[in-house]
């Protein structure tokens, strides 16, 4: 077990340092001069943007500036923008309003999906079953933002259950509607997902051992079939840990509200490169620890894994 | 239930003959999965259902002139003083902000969907197909290095580098938007790709094809690629919907494709703003690329239920 | 998780009243209704096991046995699986006729049953230990604690090395011998009246298939259990059985007591496969095979189902079913415990 994480964490590395500088020469590789820009349509003083230039790095070639950038990050020091203000500065105040987002509708995808997955494989064929088919392949195929405003028009205008946008009222008000169509498309996924692993392992011969070995049903379906239907489903649901922080930029321009996503939208806008880079660097760090936790936890969940 | 039968080799001919027929025609259920599921899925409603929505869709990309008497690229196709104007009798889905006829421009709208699907779906496959069987064939250094560089590209989510190269390059047509796309989403096909070559690499069936005489090109072109296909059939499908719904998703977030070319992801946003006053001008285009998504995955589905051996 | 004390669902065999078999299968049916129509797996199978008695069903695949199995053990899939017709009696009560609560309780406690193959058959994500355990944890309510040190206890009964270091490991970490080994102690656990082995040895290797019947014949012989073997191999069942029944297409075609029926066959079936066992003694001859394919079950030959494979088949054998009638002597005294479904049984057994 402890060679396996070794193992995983060395091979996080050249990834984590591949993608964020990738990120790094997509960003500076933005078009514009953003000491230029600082000065809006005025002509910049060449002494104050050249001091500016020193201190951000700009003249040297883009490895140093990368490195410089790196080893900042490993030091919790995300950079400044181009008007001083530290970018972590920036994430502390709007990444929270995105975990909040992500982990609700996390939550709502995993406990949903997995029990309405397990329903439709013990009904196997039966009504249920195909109520979950039908309705998880039209919430896939209905994309995030119409949903979203759907839902919007019904919940928050019509019948006035939720605030229609923003996030004045707090958790968990504001946030379970956005959280729900945030959550739709992988819930469905998830739904799908645990219902075929747990119609394979209902046929598996361990189970017909359970069986065989008198276990009440709830014992055979909840610990035997259940705990080895479950693998492919955490895993998943890990993956997907990720990809929620990056697919809230949808969700959060629904429902107005200024999470990462919102940010990263107006910084690209603007051009602000050092709280695009921080920004994208922190979604992808994010992406790769939860894949991390993920292959972790498949180890635990899995002893066949654990001992290769 | 596998149990070996009791029976010894016979000599009887007729007996024997029986035998190899029957042997035979396993070996031909075997080697013709695709055939077989084929004939499965023609015989599926859900297959039906999703063909007719499809070939409907490609009629509207192909002759979109055949369903609409209006072109949006004529002149005066937009008059700004039917800004909004809900569906009428002529005019069955209404009009947008700029006063152009929605129905129009939905059905000119499939032209670009449709395209931007197949031509990423192509693409990933073919870049993600190749390399992934280069990478899974040769192994060592090769595969290791090539898996790392995957990792890399995956790790950057489809919204998120689409937004950031998108604003680097402008965007613009869907030559562009696909392009970036297929460069995003290439890894997942190199994932599958991969793993299947090495699966089938070990099988006895390449160890016999290589003790007869079978060079390399041939072991990976006659026996481990029809192996590998179904499962790249199978997520090559389903992806149509995912990089069309992918497609909107950035044209939505104003990245995508742009205007004068027509994306329904596109009309939804401009139709947002005002979307509580006049809902028709988000929900016609919302509904048209719902169904497409819906088609698209549906059709995935089914192939995978066909075609993918572990579910029969 | 409910916790099931040992109750008296089934009446213990009580001394000198029971008389009766310890398991009487009668006229049996179970089907399979499938897309391609119904499969009749079990044609009213008739056989009884006694306390210490060891019967071998013998058959190819797809000749019922293991579904007739499955039916006692009552693991079968319903639907598509359904017993229109029969009785499964156990110590003289009606096991179909029971509740599934009462059969739950019979299962493992007092009928277990062994599988073909071990790794697939256990699970692969729970430790070895853990499943042991789980039997007392289940049907006597035994503490985690308990329940452990019992499982190590029966991991020596069947001589797993080092068991006490090995309980906390996972069925993958073991050898094949030593899984089905684990199979046969959990099959142990609770010492029941009765065990079904599906084929338990032929996924091993053949050395290791002797140690691991010696040691089942050993343990059976020690508890006095039942044991129904299952089995396509004639060489196994020599040794450890007391009397054979043959199956072939759902039906019972011969049973025997096991030298009896080595000696002196009474069905062709039974001879076809007697004579295809390669033996040294004739050695260079060219071995015997019984021509043509088991059954299709959809479509079972009318009349007697093995006639096209059959050497002896007459016009008799394709329209009507032979039933299973007693064997006798030529002079027509009966032979006890010998049966054969054959219109020819005369003809064969008596040349």
């Amino acid at each position: 077990m402890g060679r396996y994480v070794v193992r995983r964490l060395l091979q996080v590395i050249p990834v984590a340092i591949g993608v964020t500088f990738i990120i790094f020469c997509l960003v500076f590789a933005l078009p514009g001069d953003p000491i230029q820009a600082l000065a809006g349509d005025k002509r910049a003083d060449p002494n104050i943007a050249a001091i500016l230039r020193d201190h951000y790095h700009l003249n040297q070639p883009l490895y140093l500036q990368y490195w410089h950038y790196i080893s900042g990050v490993f030091t919790g020091d995300l950079g400044e923008t181009y008007n001083g203000r530290a970018v972590s500065d920036l994430v502390s105040q709007r990444f929270p309003i995105t975990l909040k987002l992500g982990l609700t509708a996390f939550a709502l995808e995993a406990v949903i999906g997995i029990v309405a997955g397990i329903f439709a494989a013990l009904k196997r064929g039966k009504f249920l079953d195909n109520v979950v088919l039908v309705s998880t392949l039209v919430l896939i195929s209905i994309p995030v933002f119409v949903l979203g405003s759907v839902l919007q028009l019904e919940f928050g205008v019509n019948l006035k259950i939720t605030p229609v946008a923003g996030i004045q009222q707090g958790w968990p008000q504001s946030y379970i509607l956005p959280a729900i169509v945030l959550a739709t498309t992988s819930m469905a996924y998830i739904a799908r997902l645990t219902r075929a692993s747990m119609t394979e392992s209902v046929r598996a011969d361990y189970v017909r051992t359970a069986i065989a070995k008198g276990l009440p049903q709830r014992r055979v379906i909840g610990l035997h079939a259940l705990r080895n239907s479950l693998i492919p489903v955490v895993t998943f649901l890990g993956f997907d840990l990720g990809a929620l922080m990056g697919g809230a930029i949808i969700t959060e321009r629904v429902f107005n509200m200024p999470g990462i996503g919102q940010q990263l939208a107006q910084s690209l806008y603007l051009r602000e490169r050092p709280v695009v880079v921080g920004l994208v660097t922190l979604l992808v760090l994010i992406y790769l620890v939860a894949n991390l936790l993920v292959d972790l936890l498949y180890a635990v969940l899995d002893p066949r894994i654990r001992y290769e | 239930m596998s149990e070996k039968t009791i029976e010894r080799p016979t000599t009887d001919e007729a007996a024997l003959a029986k035998e190899i027929e029957a042997d035979e025609k396993a070996a031909a259920r075997q080697a013709s999965l695709l055939k077989d599921g084929w004939a499965d899925l023609r015989k599926r409603p859900m297959f039906i259902v999703s063909g007719l929505v499809i070939l409907l869709l490609l009629a509207l990309a192909v002759v979109p002139g055949l369903f609409t008497a209006r072109s949006p690229f004529s002149d005066g196709f937009c008059q700004l003083q039917n800004s909004m104007t809900p569906p009428t009798s002529g005019h069955l889905f209404g009009y947008d902000v700029q006063g152009c006829d929605i129905y129009t421009r939905t059905v000119y709208g499939a032209r670009n969907s449709i395209i931007v699907g197949v031509v990423t779906t192509i693409a990933t496959t073919l870049i993600g197909g190749l390399v992934g069987m280069l990478a899974g064939l040769i192994g060592g250094w090769i595969d290791a290095v090539l898996s790392r560089v995957t990792e890399v590209f995956s790790a950057l989510p489809l919204l998120v580098g689409g937004l950031l190269i998108m604003s680097i390059w402008g965007g613009g047509d869907v030559w562009s938007v696909s392009l970036i796309m297929a460069v995003l989403g290439w890894p997942q096909v190199f994932r599958i790709m991969r793993g299947e070559v090495i699966s089938n690499k070990y099988n006895d069936y390449v160890a016999a094809a290589r003790a007869l005489g079978a060079g390399p090109g041939r072991i990976a072109f006659r026996h481990i690629l029809p192996n590998t296909l179904a499962p790249v059939i199978v997520i090559t499908t389903m992806n149509l919907g995912v990089y069309i719904a992918a497609e909107a998703a950035l044209s939505y977030l104003g990245i995508g494709i742009q205007y004068p070319n027509i994306s329904w992801g596109l009309m939804i946003s401009d139709a947002q703003d005002r979307f509580l006053t006049s809902p028709h001008a988000l929900l016609f285009p919302a509904g048209a690329l719902s169904i497409t998504v819906l088609a698209f995955i549906m059709l995935g589905d089914v192939v995978r239920d066909a075609f993918d051996p572990k579910m029969r | 998780m409910t916790i099931i004390d040992q109750t008296d669902a089934v009446p213990a065999p009580r001394d000198g009243e029971d008389t009766g078999p310890l398991l009487d299968v009668r006229d049996l049916h179970v089907e399979f209704h499938t897309r391609e129509g119904v499969v009749r797996a079990v044609n009213g199978v008739n056989y009884s096991v006694n306390s210490g008695e060891t019967l071998a069903v013998l058959g190819e695949s797809g000749s019922g046995k293991s579904v007739t199995a499955q039916a006692i053990m009552g693991i079968l899939d319903m639907p598509p699986a359904s017993i229109p017709q029969g009785e499964i009696r156990f110590h003289g009560r009606d096991m179909l006729a029971m509740s599934e609560e009462e059969r739950r309780k019979i299962r493992g406690a007092r009928i277990a049953m062994i599988f073909q193959d071990a790794l697939s058959s256990l699970n692969p994500v729970l430790s070895v230990g853990f499943q042991l355990g789980e039997m007392f944890r289940v049907h006597q309510g035994m503490s985690r604690k308990d329940a452990k040190a019992k499982a190590v206890e029966l991991m020596d009964r069947v001589k797993i090395p080092a068991a006490a270091a090995r309980v906390n490991d996972y069925p993958h970490q073991f050898s094949g011998g030593m899984r089905q080994r684990i199979m046969i102690a959990m099959a142990l656990a609770l010492e029941p009246d009765l065990i079904i082995a599906d084929e338990p040895t032929t996924a091993l290797d053949v050395t290791v298939q002797a140690q691991v019947m010696d040691l089942l014949a050993e343990l059976q012989r020690e508890y006095r259990m039942g044991l129904i073997l299952i089995t396509h191999d004639l060489g196994v069942v020599a040794d450890v059985a007391d009397k054979i029944a043959v199956m072939y297409a759902g039906r019972i075609v011969e049973t025997a007591p096991v030298h009896e029926l080595y000696k002196r066959p009474a069905h062709p079936y039974t001879r076809g496969l007697l004579d295809s066992i390669p033996r040294l003694d004739q050695k260079g001859q060219e071995l015997y095979a019984i021509r043509g394919l088991p059954p299709n079950l959809l479509k079972v030959p009318r009349g007697c189902a093995f006639n096209p494979r059959c050497d002896r088949a007459q016009d008799v054998c394709r329209t009507d079913v032979p039933p299973l009638v007693q064997v006798t002597e030529q002079d027509g005294t009966a032979l006890p415990g010998r049966a054969s479904a054959c219109h020819f049984w005369k003809e064969t057994i008596h040349g």
